[in-house]
């Protein structure tokens, strides 16, 4: 990758981030407006959760990840420490590669 | 500086300084002048993204369409800079600097806490830590190529999924946001196989509907 398509990507990734902070308090925003941008950050951090844990390219990702996430989503629900929940995760994940299952 | 948050961020430091390292063990061994990964890390500074250019570049695609496909991948930056703007807040320099830290992950923990001071500390906590993590990791993975691995078979590849679920589940419990975030999901995974990545995830953003319209 050349270093003129690098910058390309990080300037352009840094102009999507700071059009918010920029903005802020520039433009007053309602507080429904305001609303719905936090519930928008919920919902692509759920789509992410969601592709991450099932899709690997265009298709499905296989048992083992999807059972570990399983998991671990279950331990957090559980409202066992952060730790459990990710350490829970990759064990299940590892061990069912290490067993086959993929 | 709550101690909880910041052994949980600890955590998710190690995690993705392992996946960095693995990113530039991947990026070097598959031909690139080792100053490619450490330059993407510190300019790009986004995991997902920098993995999808590389693929591009090392399947064959060329450095214009990679930058696409990051760029395709990151525009879900954007609504997130506007819900966290209140948490940069302050000073110009230091919102342009915050800027650059704003990652899923220290979205994730910011909108996970109750107040605006807290939201401010884990941000710049999270933020400022994976930072440092991140390029480290990927600096290790450089320098040691092909020792390390893929990530998958230490089922790293679950970790990332499950620290933003953790994370995003306080505020799940708002009936309207669970609503929209179950559409959105189902958006995004049946858009997935017909749609170059990162499109879907931002398609998911249709699940607001279900809360604009009441």
């Amino acid at each position: 990758m050349n270093l003129v398509a690098i910058l390309a990507l990080a300037g352009g990734t840094y102009a999507f981030r700071v059009a918010g902070p920029v903005l802020h308090g520039r433009i007053q925003l309602s507080d429904r407006v305001r609303r719905l941008l936090s519930v928008a950050a919920g919902v692509l951090l759920v789509a992410l959760v969601a592709t991450a844990a099932l899709t690997a390219g265009h298709g499905f990702a296989g048992w083992a990840r999807p059972a570990g996430v399983l998991v671990g989503g279950l331990l957090a629900l559980r409202r066992l420490p952060f730790l459990v929940a990710v350490v829970g995760a990759v064990v299940t994940t590892a061990g069912l590669r290490l067993l086959g299952v993929h | 500086m709550d101690r909880v948050l910041l052994r949980d961020v600890a955590l998710v430091c190690v995690a993705d300084g392992v996946v960095g390292a693995s990113f530039g063990a991947i990026a070097v061994s598959g031909g690139q002048a080792p100053w490619v990964p450490v330059a993407m890390s510190l300019l790009v500074f986004a995991g997902g993204a920098q993995f999808a250019a590389l693929g591009v570049v090392l399947a064959g695609g060329s450095s214009i369409a990679a930058a696409i496909a990051g760029l395709v991948l990151n525009s879900r930056h954007l609504p997130f800079g506007f819900a966290v703007a209140d948490v940069l807040g302050g000073r110009l320099p230091a919102r342009l600097l915050g800027t650059h830290v704003m990652v899923d992950e220290s979205v994730a923990f910011a909108i996970a806490q109750q107040d605006l001071p807290r939201r401010r500390a884990a941000f710049w906590t999270s933020g400022v830590l994976l930072f440092v993590a991140w390029n480290l990791g990927v600096l290790v993975g450089v320098v040691m190529g092909r020792l390390i691995g893929d990530p998958t078979a230490l089922g790293l590849d679950a970790a990332s999924p499950v620290v933003l679920l953790a994370l995003v589940l306080p505020s799940l419990r708002d009936r309207a946001t669970l609503r929209a975030a179950a559409a959105g999901a189902v958006i995004a995974l049946v858009l997935t196989p017909i749609l170059p990545p990162g499109v879907p995830v931002a398609l998911a953003l249709l699940g607001l509907l279900l809360v604009v319209r009441r």
